[in-house]
């Protein structure tokens, strides 16, 4: 039990690491004040373009949404990272995360913006078309306020699973194909607390994170 | 074009990892199948002792499933594998992230079962008990299959999610498709590695995500 406290939930090494703690909890703030804006405005661009007019269109984001919603967020991830250097586009890591979780949480909030504007009787369009509304303010002012109410929740948990997925981000914190090594630019909340401290582990109690190097 | 081919799918270097590639995909699936029978039947059976309403025992289980719902399973994965050693828990990687993801899966099968169970009409209970029923003869035979038939969407969706996380074995070096992949780019300083285990992620899990899809419709609310 000593031991468990000793390791895990270490009060010195948890005052040592605090700082840098604080630094990667400024980092997560910040990648979710990246990604969550350009996800859920992305995905109310996905969700429109797959109940466009045109079948071409349709078919089109049904398999774009699908092929992102099928490849798990980390494999997109070192693809843009680690794959697209090889084709000459070298992205920042926070650039390369900010594309990854773009086209994968877009996917996701489309979905679900999808449900709720389809959860909109067509009686509504008509009925503010007849009145003289154009398309556009239409949607802005009578079909999208009924459809995000609708799927809310949704919306909410949806973004919950993003906050807490930009706990991968720190796998690009670091050198290509060495996870998790000292230096890098992305420094992330578990990467900073891993750096603080040589092999104790109250750091991860507080942060959560990974300690000494897999390399 | 050539340059892009040669990058992305260089046909020697598919030839050469496809090997790997498809060993990864083997243990991708091993892994998924004993997380999602693990964590589905752990799920359950957390739901059902929540349903006998014993206080602390349903504190203790709310505790679990919250903690498990809200940490990352990157982070539960990196305490577990890297953390654990330190108190003289050793266990094998694979064994890891099998345990990890089954109780990530558990947490929220336990959840969803919950509001199933809760979604059935108490009359249904009631009715039940007095033609004499037995406590769990109701919550067997009346309550869950009406409550698991409820819960198959939402329970589609998240198996898919935690499944799709076996990637993230591949930080603590469990041999799935992503780390064949990005351990064959490292040694080719070549892309195709990596487009290959994308490609393979694909054909796995584009027929899931088209089966949650179906199932979406299927099981649709009837708006009005």
């Amino acid at each position: 039990m000593d031991a468990l406290i000793h390791q895990f939930f270490n009060l010195d090494i948890m005052g040592r690491a605090l700082p840098l703690v604080l630094t990667g909890l400024r980092m997560t703030l910040l990648l979710c004040l990246i990604v969550i804006p350009l996800g859920l405005a992305g995905g109310l661009l996905f969700a429109l373009a797959s109940l466009s007019g045109s079948r071409t269109v349709r078919w089109g984001m049904i398999v774009v949404i699908d092929f992102f919603r099928a490849v798990p967020p980390l494999v997109l991830l070192i693809f843009v990272y680690s794959g697209l250097p090889f084709a000459g586009i070298r992205l920042s890591p926070i650039v390369a995360v900010a594309v990854a979780f773009f086209l994968n949480t877009s996917s996701y909030y489309g979905e679900i913006y999808r449900a709720g504007l389809d959860s909109i009787g067509r009686g509504q369009w008509d009925a503010a078309r007849s009145t003289g509304l154009s398309a556009l303010s239409t949607l802005a002012h009578v079909v999208l306020p009924q459809a995000i109410r609708n799927v809310l929740p949704d919306l909410v948990s949806n973004t919950v699973e993003v906050v807490k997925l930009t706990s991968i981000a720190s796998v690009v914190g670091a050198a290509r194909n060495a996870l998790f090594r000292r230096h890098g630019a992305l420094g992330h909340l578990q990467r900073l607390a891993n750096r603080a401290c040589g092999s104790n582990l109250s750091r991860h109690a507080m942060a959560g994170g990974p300690t000494d190097q897999p390399a | 074009m050539n340059a892009f081919l040669d990058t992305f799918f260089k046909p020697n270097l598919i030839a050469q990892y496809l090997p790997s590639i498809l060993k990864g995909v083997l243990t991708t699936i091993e892994i998924a199948f004993a997380v999602v029978i693990t964590g589905l039947a752990l799920g359950l059976l957390l739901a059902v002792v929540r349903s006998f309403q014993i206080k602390p025992l349903n504190a203790l289980i709310v505790v679990f499933v919250d903690m498990f719902r809200a940490l990352p399973p990157l982070v539960i994965v990196l305490i577990v594998y890297f953390g654990l050693p330190n108190v003289g828990v050793s266990i094998p990687s694979f064994a890891v992230l099998w345990l990890v993801l089954s109780l990530v899966l558990a947490s929220f099968a336990e959840e969803i079962f919950w509001a199933g169970i809760l979604s059935v009409p108490k009359g249904q209970w009631e009715a039940a008990r007095s033609t004499g029923f037995t406590f769990l003869g109701t919550l067997g035979n009346i309550v869950l299959p009406q409550a698991v038939r409820l819960t198959v969407p939402p329970i589609t969706n998240r198996t898919v999610a935690i499944t799709k996380n076996t990637a993230l074995g591949t930080v603590i070096g469990v041999p799935e498709i992503l780390n064949q992949a990005t351990t064959a780019q490292s040694f080719s300083g070549n892309a195709t590695p990596l487009m290959m285990g994308a490609l393979a992620y694909i054909i796995l899990f584009i027929p899931v995500v088209a089966f949650g899809r179906y199932l979406e419709t299927r099981f649709a609310w009837r708006r009005s």
